[in-house]
């Protein structure tokens, strides 16, 4: 077999002079650069300092391209960036024209150590170690292992008090059999013939006397109400009896991840959750057609008092919002 | 001795009497960083995460970490008399009525931006570099662990100002906590103090976001810098440069002065970001509430390939024993995530098992003559780059006309097919590379002069290459597939067979390679040509 010969390493290329190596005139330019850069951050304090003492909050200046900036914030912000900015470009601009640039090779050493000490080290570790006898007393080294799995277990208890069990938090809402739908904002009681058809209103239940709207309920209680034609709906009979004149009422809380499925398309009668693009079909009891979500968004059974303002004809029948371990969805 | 060395004099003496350090401050004030432009990706990390420092500082003095509800009476007219959190309210006065407060708030947002934009290029220039190997897989790990907070910290960050864009971004992390089997509901009501939003989770994450995580950050990245500072820089390969030395610029003065200088620079680019470019603008948003929802929600960058994620996942869900598991839910938020991360921790250890490499190294690879890593880094970028964009599909929609549904079930597609593609062509495009660097070393670069020989033929004039250029395109290291037999010599199976038989085909693959040329064969050619 003949010899394969390889491209051997030719060592460091020769290293090139700068200009300002050995041409004081370059090497005299180069400072004055360097020391304009220095000039330029100056600059650029003084820009800052002075925006920030004499230019008040309130001026709004328009820049193209930028539209309305606030003239006090824009002028300290670029004040502070050539101040920053030339002082590293300076300090740069130094190090690569004036200070050596020659390269230096310095020795790498493998980190394994010589075998003598490597064999030593190894002793010693067998050794000591061994001599705790950590190895052999199985009962020390079982009731050290339950002592300190335990002890890790205090942080964790202790963080208990963080917040209450959910209990059935997550299952209920703050709707009733006949509670009445509000507007949001206002909270006014509505009636049919505030929506017309096509329209889309978020509403939630009225409060009760000294009550307060927390938004722990809102997260909870918002309702997106509907108005189709009657005969717009493809629903089975229980869903359309929960329905009221073409009036239709979903959670808003997206069965997804939560959110507020907020986006109402006019034309095709659908739901979309911006988040996650979950799309519901209104008129079949807000299936959903698209998406990342499982389940449809909750039905609210509606209709109408004695002074015909419409009203909760029941609670939710299923938890609203995300899923969750307890949630029982039959 | 002029005056000036009398004062350095003084100095290094004043220093060495009181610790003793001159010969270690001697050694490693010479100490030698080998010189890349890709070696300041971490660098611009560094940096950033200072600028995160001051300018996250600077907030806290006026922020108010409290959801008590107060009715905003500050300078921004459209949302006078709201009812609204006190952290929002207190964000608000930051950007109206602080001098310099938006203007640090923007910054602060910048540079986080920039931080996790720099920390990920810096990541894929170690992988596809392979500067992970031995002995660097622990700081490997440390780097892994500092993405991962990264990730974290930011989203707790933009989550602070309790805005109708966060606030629904907590929302879903609320979600997400639900959807854990069994305790998932506990865990949530634990961290919220209550039912979702209650009033105790801006306030808790204050504390992780300045300073259970700023702590931790602190704390990773000693250990990181000091272990590079330890072990030295990798060095690209090329002449004169050999796994036994480090060739480059002394720290002092070239390299206090580049470094100090650059740390200036990234500074000076993020206060400009932060003066002129406006990021997020929460006074427009509102304050948050569960009822209400602004299109278009979008997080930041590095939480976008998640939500994309999330987006695409198809509507599963089981239900049974009147219990619910959300695999929408908990398969794009936390299972795939955890693969891809836990996969990435334990990157190195895979290769050297693969290859049964277990030396140490110090040159870097080109990515080119490791084609099955960078293929694998491409197929990973691919994935990423998938859900990144599905992640921002709404507005891709709304921008270029296009169908959200389309756009969803190409993710859907595309997150199986591209990847695998990806890593396909990357291999091959790699192995072409390897055979242009053979033809180049054998055959010289191509002068474009054209001759014409006395019988009439044209040929073109090939110019040798220089020999630092033949020694830096044939030096890299050319794996050898392990040979692991499956049986023993009596034909009998041998233990663990299986998993040999794996590691033997994914070691062939690893080997797979142009061999790179030698000047045997140099030689040979110049002898046939003339």
């Amino acid at each position: 077999m003949n010899n394969i010969e390889k491209f051997q390493d030719p060592g460091l290329p020769e290293h090139i002079h700068r200009k300002a190596d050995h041409d004081e005139g370059a090497a005299k330019k180069a400072e004055r650069q360097v020391a304009i850069l220095f000039l330029f951050s100056a600059l650029g304090t003084v820009l800052a300092i002075t925006s920030y003492i004499f230019i008040p909050n309130n001026i709004v200046i328009f820049i193209p391209i930028m539209g309305d900036q606030v003239a006090s914030q824009l002028f300290l912000g670029l004040g502070i960036a050539m101040a920053t900015f030339f002082l590293g470009m300076g300090a740069v601009h130094w190090a690569k024209t004036l200070m050596p640039d020659t390269e230096v090779i310095a020795e790498r050493h493998e980190f394994r150590s010589e075998e003598v000490d490597r064999d030593a080290f190894v002793a010693t570790v067998k050794e000591q170690g061994g001599a705790a006898g950590l190895g052999r007393r199985t009962l020390i080294k079982r009731s050290l292992g339950l002592a300190g799995a335990l002890a890790a277990l205090t942080p964790i208890v202790m963080l208990r008090d963080l917040g209450p069990q959910p209990k059935k938090q997550l299952n209920t809402t703050s709707w009733e059999s006949g509670t009445r739908l509000v507007t949001d904002p206002g909270d006014r009681p509505i009636k049919p013939s505030d929506l017309e058809v096509g329209a889309v209103a978020q509403v939630l239940p009225a409060l009760k006397a000294g009550e307060e709207r927390t938004l722990e309920n809102v997260g909870k209680d918002a309702v997106l109400l509907i108005r189709l034609n009657p005969n717009e709906f493809n629903l089975d009979s229980e869903r359309l009896s929960w329905t009221h004149d073409g009036i239709i009422a979903f959670s808003k809380i997206c069965s997804h991840m939560g959110c507020a499925v907020a986006l109402y398309e006019q034309q095709t009668k659908h739901l979309l959750c911006p988040c996650h693009q979950s799309t519901f079909d209104v008129t079949r009891a807000a299936k959903v057609i698209f998406g990342p979500a499982a389940r449809p968004l909750p039905q609210l059974a509606i209709t109408i008092d004695s002074e015909g303002y419409l009203i909760a004809k029941q609670p939710f029948t299923e938890p609203v919002g995300p899923s969750f371990w307890e949630r029982n969805s039959k | 001795m002029s005056q000036k060395e009398r004062i350095a004099g003084g100095v290094a003496n004043y220093v060495d009497e009181r610790t003793g350090a001159a010969k270690w401050l001697n050694k490693n004030l010479k100490k030698v960083f080998p010189d890349h432009w890709s070696f300041m990706l971490g660098e611009v990390a560094l940096y950033s995460f200072i600028i995160l420092l001051l300018s996250g500082t600077f907030l806290t003095f006026w922020f108010d970490p409290s959801q008590r509800d107060v009715i905003y009476n500050g300078s921004y007219q459209p949302l006078q008399h709201v009812q609204m959190s006190a952290a929002y309210a207190s964000t608000l006065h930051i950007s109206f009525d602080v001098r310099g407060g938006l203007l640090m708030r923007q910054i602060h947002h910048w540079a986080a931006l920039l931080f996790m934009a720099s920390i990920i290029a810096h990541l894929l220039r170690v992988f596809f570099t392979g500067a992970f190997r031995k002995p660097r897989e622990a700081n490997w790990l440390i780097g892994v662990g500092l993405v991962t907070l990264g990730i974290v910290e930011g989203f707790l960050g933009y989550s602070l100002p309790d805005d109708l864009l966060s606030g629904t971004g907590i929302r879903i992390a609320e979600a997400i906590l639900q959807a854990i089997p069994v305790v998932g509901s506990y865990i949530a009501f634990f961290a919220f103090g209550g039912a979702f939003p209650g009033h105790v989770f801006i306030p808790r994450i204050y504390t992780v976001h300045v300073l259970l995580l700023p702590g931790a950050f602190l704390a990773l990245i000693t250990i990181h810098l000091m272990l590079v500072w330890y072990q030295k820089h990798t060095q690209y390969p090329g002449p004169g440069r050999t796994e036994k030395n480090v060739v480059g610029y002394p720290l002092m003065p070239v390299y206090m002065a580049k470094a100090g200088g650059f740390f200036g620079i990234v500074f000076g680019i993020t206060a400009f970001l932060g003066a002129v470019a406006s990021i997020n603008p929460i006074w427009l948003y509102g304050p948050y509430t569960p009822g209400q929802i602004s299109a278009g929600s979008q997080p930041d960058f590095y939480m976008g390939w998640l939500d994309g994620l999330v987006r695409m996942s198809p509507p599963l869900e089981t239900h049974a024993f009147g219990h619910t598991i959300s695999w929408n839910i908990l398969i794009p938020g936390l299972i795939v995530p955890g693969i891809l991360f836990t996969g990435m921790a334990l990157y190195p250890f895979i290769e050297s098992w693969i290859s049964g490499d277990k030396k140490e190294h110090h040159l870097l690879d080109r990515p080119r003559n490791v084609p099955n890593r960078t293929a694998l880094g491409a197929m990973s970028l691919t994935f990423m780059m998938v859900s990144l964009i599905n992640g921002g599909n709404d507005l891709i929609a709304t921008h270029f006309h296009m169908s959200i549904n389309q756009i969803m079930w190409m993710s859907r597609i595309g997150i199986f097919v591209l990847p695998p593609l990806a890593f396909v062509i990357t291999k091959r495009i790699c192995l072409s590379l390897q055979r242009a660097d053979r033809d180049l070393v054998l055959h010289g670069r191509e002068t474009g002069r054209l001759v014409m020989l006395p019988h009439g033929e044209f040929v073109e004039v090939h110019e040798p290459i220089s020999p630092e250029k033949a020694w830096t395109l044939t030096s890299h290291i050319q794996p050898q597939a392990l040979s692991t037999a499956t049986e023993d010599a009596n034909g009998v199976a041998k233990p663990k067979a299986l998993v040999n038989k794996l590691r033997s085909r994914m070691s062939a693959a690893n080997a797979e390679q142009m061999p790179a040329a030698t000047a045997t064969e140099a030689q040979e050619l110049e002898g046939g040509h003339h």
